[in-house]
């Protein structure tokens, strides 16, 4: 990088001349003016100042870059200490260009005032993650995972990778149809000697030939016999086929799910998803065993057919297979308006199902505020929206079903007039008039049902897409190619310059964070500080946007997420048990464990004797959200559950802050035996459940603004001095107290 | 927590950093104030509060026009050098009717692509027609009035609603 020829294309020329011994150190390619109106500029830096097409600043030791973003854009500003100088703004799209900037920036600039050369930048890395990119590879494999490729329009040929199993069954059941479908043909082919060898001579006066006569009737039934067994074969093998397939996709589909990050989860709505594994693949399924099956031997039927056609008689043949054309035009046409018509009727359906998912649920909600009229009337606009989209769609699909039946008509017509033309001039028999006749119903009976082969795959494929959305989604936390087998962990952590942003809010601004095995950290700050996030990231529900994690030296993204998470016992504000009995909720983390090693995690957490007093003991079942404990009763379940993996990272996300201050004392005590030679990371509400802790870290907006044990902080009297006075002012001022913090809690849940 | 609003008498400043320095009723001055809308989407002039860097709540204006000359001036600069949500003119052209799908559109401020990571970033506003656009970089693209969009963008558009 020393001459302005390193600047991308179109901007060689964009910057002024540079001085004599001037190097162009990093640029960066803004995309919005001063006015916030999208449009392109280049701002430089160079060992000796900062400059754009009109302007430039010295790199003094005062001058100071520094970078913030909302709602979506990014902005440096340049100031001189004493007053702002240059502000550059761009989409949050070039971030990491502007990162790498300004980390340029400061390097250059420290170097100028110490007089010392620039430190030389650490091998290649990531310029969002920071992590060291491997030599072999060009682009951050953390990082280089953004999905912006649609899928193919052809998505239902994507579902050969599901049909590759079952390619012999597919290949027996193509022959059986292959062999069905000439069996069906037979019979229109004998009623012409029928015709021109029997009833005509008869019809001149000729007695008719009764054995040739039990000959063709005795072929109509073989044919007919034969084609039935054939069809039989064939329909039982291919649904066989298609069943299975089905059940591999919703099998791959439910696990690719279950891979997916929080991240994920938090976008969509459960609805949506509880439909597109349940409907959509069934719809596929259906498509699979019935409809492409149809059109398969609808394809082999009308090819067959034409063939016979042509080889009786070509002229006569051609007629019949004029409306042919003007079908598939129609056909065509009406496809487009179709496809998008069902993929609208879909997300309207999976609409309507949203509303259920959202209020049962949350159906204690929706009474206590008297708000049912108000979900009904919801309800009832999503089911309106629902019916005006099929409306729509069926003025087009109502008129397309009688159109090809009209054609069909004036198809045989035509028939007829030529047919009859031709016998009266003697170039045809009637037997070859009445196999074509009787060919051609055929023939147009599956035209009709092949016109419906549109709409089915149109549904099929609009369901296919929408499986494939989620197969095709990269997990945004996703296993390492290669991953690095984690070491022995002894429970220390090591959180770098750490910044986190979930859609264009930044949550997590510059963590530092050096945790030591055996310790207990207590976070503490107002809602919204990042807390919670910053646990889990520690988990790795979700990735960091910049900096790392590090355990044992390994960064967290580079070991696979099972593995390490064996490690963590997470105990959260409101337990989840899955429906079960308490012990497999216990052992949910470590099936195999054994009845002893459950109770004696049952009784560490202080869980043991109510389990007891439940009607079966610790093979009680407990419901969804395990509605027949208390809060407490549940806390401790999870507790033990995170005990009995023994882990050596621990993580107490607000573990006591849903219970009275009785049950909060057994928890507590509970929490104690779980804590103990542990690493752990407590979150806490009250700061009084904290004092276990060896450090407190407070947190503000996103950053770490003091670190110390409580008599450190308090002697401190800034952020942790005033959370606790408030605190403890509130406990004063009880009852108004106990019903905010109640609230909140309500809140945050 | 409901605390009354703040709303008597203050004034607002602008120093040599950019900043915005208020002073409020008790002669404090605070520095590095910023002004957000309570209702940023379905009522932007109705409440505007002043928040100190800490986050804490300076000010509560309930409307921009009982403002000084001055102090209205500030913060509507302040307001509109935050606020970036581009309005969508017209759709020029989609990379593909399947998500992700590149959006090539026109705003009312300049061209631009945007990319559209899934159906469900397109949110339905309570304003009839009205939608609001999340493109992958988290940027937020506004449509007023779909019905109002010229046939083509309105065709591509439907694809996605």
């Amino acid at each position: 990088m020393t001459a302005t020829d390193t600047l991308p294309e179109g901007w060689q020329t964009a910057l002024p001349p540079l001085n004599a011994g001037e190097i162009l150190l990093a640029w960066l390619e803004l995309d919005l003016d001063a006015n916030l109106n999208f449009r392109t500029s280049l701002v430089a830096l160079t060992n000796q100042r900062i400059l754009t097409a009109t302007e430039s600043w010295p790199l003094t030791a005062t001058a100071h870059l520094h970078h913030v973003d909302h709602a979506g854009v990014g902005m440096l500003e340049l100031d001189d200490g004493e007053k702002l100088l240059a502000r550059w703004r761009y989409t949050l799209g070039r971030n990491p260009a502007a990162l790498q900037f300004e980390r340029e920036f400061n390097r250059q600039r420290d170097s100028q005032a110490s007089g010392l050369p620039p430190p030389a930048p650490v091998a290649a890395s990531c310029p969002i993650c920071q992590l060291p990119i491997p030599a072999d590879e060009e682009d951050c494999p953390n990082c280089a995972r953004e999905l912006h490729t649609p899928p193919s329009t052809w998505t239902l040929l994507r579902l050969w990778r599901f049909a590759q199993p079952y390619k012999g069954m597919l290949l027996a059941g193509f022959l059986l149809t292959l062999a069905a479908t000439a069996a069906t043909l037979v019979p229109p082919y004998l009623t012409m000697p029928l015709m021109d060898e029997v009833l005509i001579p008869y019809q001149n006066g000729k007695p008719i030939d009764t054995t040739k006569v039990a000959w063709l009737l005795s072929g109509l039934l073989g044919a007919a016999v034969f084609a039935w067994a054939l069809g039989w074969a064939r329909t039982y093998i291919l649904a066989l086929v298609s069943e299975r397939i089905g059940a591999d996709l919703r099998t791959a589909t439910y696990e690719h799910l279950l891979k997916l990050s929080l991240e994920y989860f938090g976008g969509k709505r459960t609805g949506d998803l509880l439909a597109r594994i349940g409907t959509e693949t069934d719809r596929i399924n259906v498509f699979l065993s019935l409809h492409l099956l149809d059109f398969a031997t609808d394809i082999l039927m009308i090819t067959m057919t034409a063939v016979i056609l042509f080889t009786i008689n070509p002229w006569l043949a051609l007629v019949t297979l004029i409306p042919l054309p003007i079908i598939g035009w129609l056909i065509h046409m009406v496809r487009d308006k179709l496809r998008t018509g069902f993929e609208q009727i879909d997300r309207v359906w999976a609409e309507v199902t949203s509303v259920l998912a959202d209020t049962i649920p949350g159906i204690r909600v929706v009474k206590a505020f008297a708000q049912e009229a108000r979900e009904a009337q919801r309800f009832r606009e999503a089911n309106k929206h629902n019916l005006e989209v099929n409306d729509r769609l069926n003025r087009v699909w109502s008129l397309f079903a009688p159109t090809v039946g009209l054609l069909t008509e004036i198809g045989v017509l035509v028939v007829w007039i030529f047919g009859i033309w031709l016998i009266a001039h003697d170039r045809i028999t009637v037997g070859v008039l009445t196999a074509f006749l009787a060919y051609i119903s055929r023939f147009y009976m599956r035209l009709d049902s092949m016109s419906r082969i549109v709409s089915t795959t149109q549904k099929a494929a609009a369901g296919a897409k929408r499986i494939f959305d989620i197969l095709d989604h990269v997990s945004s936390v996703p296993d390492p190619v290669k991953p690095v087998a984690l070491p022995p962990l002894k429970g220390g952590i090591k959180i770098e310059n750490v910044h986190f942003r979930y859609g264009n809010r930044a949550i997590l601004r510059g963590i530092d964070l050096d945790i030591q095995p055996g310790e207990m950290i207590g976070l503490v700050g107002h809602s919204g500080s990042g807390k919670s996030t910053l646990v889990n990231l520690i988990c790795r529900f979700y990735d960091v946007s910049e900096g790392g994690i590090r355990v044992e030296g390994v960064d967290l993204r580079s070991v696979a997420v099972a593995d390490y998470r064996k490690h963590i016992g997470l105990v959260l504000q409101e337990p989840f048990l899955f429906f079960g009995t308490i012990a497999e909720n216990i052992a949910y983390g470590k099936p195999d464990a054994t009845r002893a090693e459950i109770v004696a995690a049952a009784r560490a957490a202080h869980a043991h004797e109510f389990i007891l007093r439940q009607p079966y003991g610790y093979d009680s079942l407990v419901g969804e959200r395990g509605q027949s404990l208390s809060g407490g009763e549940r806390q401790r379940i999870s507790i033990a559950r995170a005990l009995l993996i023994d882990p050596k990272i621990l993580i107490l996300d607000e573990a006591t802050s849903a219970v009275d201050t009785e049950t909060e004392y057994e928890i507590q005590s509970a929490l104690n035996n779980l804590i103990r030679g542990r690493t752990t990371i407590a979150i806490a509400h009250r700061l009084s459940t904290l004092r276990r802790a060896d450090r407190l870290v407070v947190m503000d907006r996103g950053r770490i603004v003091e670190i110390g044990n409580h008599d450190e902080l308090m002697a401190r009297e800034d952020h942790y001095y005033r959370l606790y006075m408030a605190q403890s002012k509130q406990l004063d001022e009880l009852p108004a107290l106990g019903m905010e913090a109640g609230m909140e809690n309500e809140v945050v849940a | 927590m409901s605390r009354a609003p703040i709303t008597g008498s203050f004034s607002l400043t602008r120093n040599l950093m950019g900043q915005l320095v208020f002073v409020g009723a008790d002669g404090t001055a605070h520095e590095g104030v910023t002004p957000v809308r309570a209702f940023a989407l379905t009522a932007p002039d109705a409440g505007i509060s002043l928040m100190s860097s800490e986050s804490k709540e300076l000010q509560w204006i309930d409307s921009l026009d009982s403002l000084p000359e001055n102090e209205r001036h500030l913060i509507t600069e302040a307001l509109a050098q935050h606020e970036f949500m581009p309005i969508i003119r017209r759709i020029l052209s989609v990379s593909s009717f399947a998500t992700p799908s590149t959006w090539q559109v026109e705003t009312d401020r300049g061209a631009t692509a945007l990319i559209l990571k899934s159906e469900d970033d397109i949110r339905r506003l309570k304003s009839p027609g009205g939608l609001l656009i999340a493109d992958g970089n988290g940027l937020h693209f506004m449509i007023r009035d779909r019905r109002d969009l010229d046939a083509h963008s309105q065709r591509i558009l439907k694809r996605f609603l």
